[in-house]
């Protein structure tokens, strides 16, 4: 499998990172390297073996249903580019 | 006497305890060692007051006989930590300007054991990269020159490249790391340090700004073994704020270590034997093999037959999580938003994500996010899954007949400052032998074993099954102790 332009810029798309026609063109080929190589793994048969998601056995616990922190608004806001009457601001997204 | 600034992490505990010096004169010379070594670009950001106050409250605390493990001990700190109320970048501009609310749980455990914090290190963007090149805030350099007259500047390693140059420049007497795929112990390979990454779910990841969440695990990097076995220590542990850390207790690791090996079996991994080794790498192994010998172990050829395809592996899962955790970058909640004129929401978080990633990072995001892309899953990701699933049952069935692995850290010295940036399939290729126990969740340590014909330092890397870190810093300790190695780079940074 290989990707074309047209790919780069949906992948992007998806990925919600702005390219230009130079950026694409300069990724079509550095992509297409690296997915050749992954592509090596389709000598392996992993035929009847289950994808492995958490390496070290564990256990997901759980605790009581309690509220355990709160009340910092203006902690959550304060790194926040743009924060107005105590909310995110973002450009107008209803017409 | 040496300079307190020679001193590692027991030796300044020590001699703070035994009354050799006051922990304001030990915070005062690394802050004077960090102000002077600008031409490391080690730092992002400095902190010498943490450091002073921390001191401060050390000296009361020592004249009042309540002294904490590390009191008086000041530490550089790798970026990717969140330390409330100082600037945490992960080195990129994405996270332009943002000052954490909330410590992370490793800091916190660190500063709450009387540590004190010298600056955050710089490190690769997002802790991609294996040679520091990946920073928004430029490269770290590494103290090592060649012995070749030339003044190339060498690669510190990576991603925890601030944290080794730092070290390695006896201006910091340890530091944090973290490892995905080797970002501790390649640069501690490259720089003749140690580091050490524990087992997965050792240490929490609370705080610590994410890039591939079932591989990102923090660690330890200093002087020597018994200093990587203090910090570790002070750094792991159970935390519920992180749903994968490990409810075990943290076993005195300092006071258990001991160099003889007597009744443990050290596995040699025969396809660690990669083509276009330098054959200086290959001896230092045949040397490795035989100190452990010496320290009483025995010594068996195993096999991990997956070994090859670890690093494709790696390269589809690790950018796969970063496509995922990274999408929290959205010009919104924190760091850098660029609106361009007219823009809508769409626009924005393009725009932002556009100007805030660097290349690396964006190349990561792309793939990941391709790989996960309807019709393109199963076929590299839930493969990727299984064979990550075969690497880690190779390293399961070599440890029902030893006990440790010892391999190379690194297939070659540290390379100069970009030699290999222009070709990244070429970087990934340098993490060969470190990304297998990272796929695996294993503890793995890299210790300096020796210099090559150019008077660079080479390390070897010892693997330990899951929760023996013990093991494996015991096993560091033999190596140690028979290599001697003390070389020390020329000082040619201080201003």
């Amino acid at each position: 499998m290989s990707v074309d332009a047209a790919t780069v810029r949906k992948i992007a798309s998806l990925a919600r990172i702005a390219v230009t026609d130079g950026d694409v063109e300069a990724m079509v080929p550095e992509l297409n390297n690296i997915l050749g190589w992954i592509e090596q793994l389709g000598e392996v048969n992993t035929d009847g073996v289950a994808p492995l998601a958490a390496v070290i056995p564990n256990h997901q616990r759980l605790r009581a249903d309690v509220v355990t922190d709160g009340n910092i608004r203006d902690k959550v806001l304060a790194n926040a580019p743009q924060a107005e009457h105590g909310f995110f601001a973002v450009p107008k997204v209803i017409e | 006497m040496a300079g307190i600034t020679d001193l590692g992490i027991a030796g300044i505990r020590d001699g703070f305890r035994a009354g050799e010096f006051s922990a304001r004169e030990v915070a005062e010379a690394f802050n004077g060692a960090v102000a002077s070594a600008k031409a490391l670009n080690a730092f992002i950001i400095e902190t010498p007051d943490h450091a002073i106050a921390a001191a401060e409250v050390a000296d009361k605390a020592r004249g009042a006989g309540e002294l904490l493990p590390l009191s008086g001990v000041p530490l550089g700190i790798k970026d990717l930590f969140c330390t409330a109320g100082y600037q945490t970048t992960a080195a990129s501009n994405i996270l332009g300007g943002f000052t954490p609310p909330y410590e992370s749980t490793v800091t916190g455990k660190l500063f709450a054991a009387g540590a004190g914090m010298l600056g955050k290190l710089n490190l690769d963007q997002f802790a991609m990269g294996s040679s520091n090149e990946t920073s928004a805030f430029g490269n770290v350099v590494s103290p090592w020159r060649r012995n070749d007259g030339g003044n190339a500047a060498l690669a510190p390693g990576g991603s925890s490249g601030g944290s080794s140059s730092a070290i390695a420049a006896r201006i910091v007497p340890a530091a944090t790391g973290t490892d995905t795929g080797g970002s501790i112990r390649q640069p501690a390979a490259f720089t003749g340090i140690t580091g050490i990454k524990p087992t997965y779910g050792r240490c929490s990841r609370f705080g610590i700004v994410a890039f591939a969440s079932s591989l990102d695990q923090a660690g330890a990097m200093a002087q020597d073994v018994r200093d990587s076995a203090i910090l570790l220590e002070a750094m792991s542990g159970f935390d519920p704020k992180d749903s994968t850390s490990l409810e075990v207790s943290v076993p005195q690791w300092e006071v258990g270590l001991s160099s003889n090996l007597k009744g443990k079996k050290v596995g040699i991994p025969k396809e660690y034997r990669v083509d276009n080794m330098p054959a200086e790498i290959d001896t230092l192994w045949q040397k490795g093999i035989e100190w452990l010998r010496d320290a009483g172990a025995e010594i068996v050829d195993i096999s991990l037959p997956h070994t090859r395809y670890a690093l494709p592996t790696y390269y589809i899962i690790a950018p796969a999580e970063a496509s995922s955790n990274l999408a929290r970058y959205d010009g919104v909640r924190y760091g850098l938003r660029d609106l361009p004129d007219g823009a809508n929401l769409q626009d924005m978080y393009a725009a932002t994500r556009a100007a805030g990633f660097g290349p690396e990072v964006k190349r990561r995001i792309l793939i990941g996010t391709y790989v996960l892309s309807a019709g393109f899953y199963d076929a590299y990701y839930t493969k990727a899954q299984k064979v990550r699933a075969l690497i880690a049952r190779d390293f399961e069935e070599a440890f029902k007949q030893v006990d440790i692995l010892l391999t190379p850290t690194a297939p070659s010295a540290a390379f100069a400052l970009g030699e290999k940036s222009a070709d990244p399939l070429e970087m990934y290729l340098n993490d060969v032998f470190t990304v297998p126990a990272s796929l695996a969740g294993v503890p793995a340590m890299s210790v300096p074993a020796g210099l090559d014909s150019k008077g660079l330092p080479l390390g070897l890397q010892i693997i330990g099954r899951p929760l023996d870190e013990q093991g494996v810093l015991n096993a560091g300790l033999a190596i140690e102790e028979r290599a001697g190695f003390t070389a020390r780079p020329q000082n040619w940074w201080a201003k």
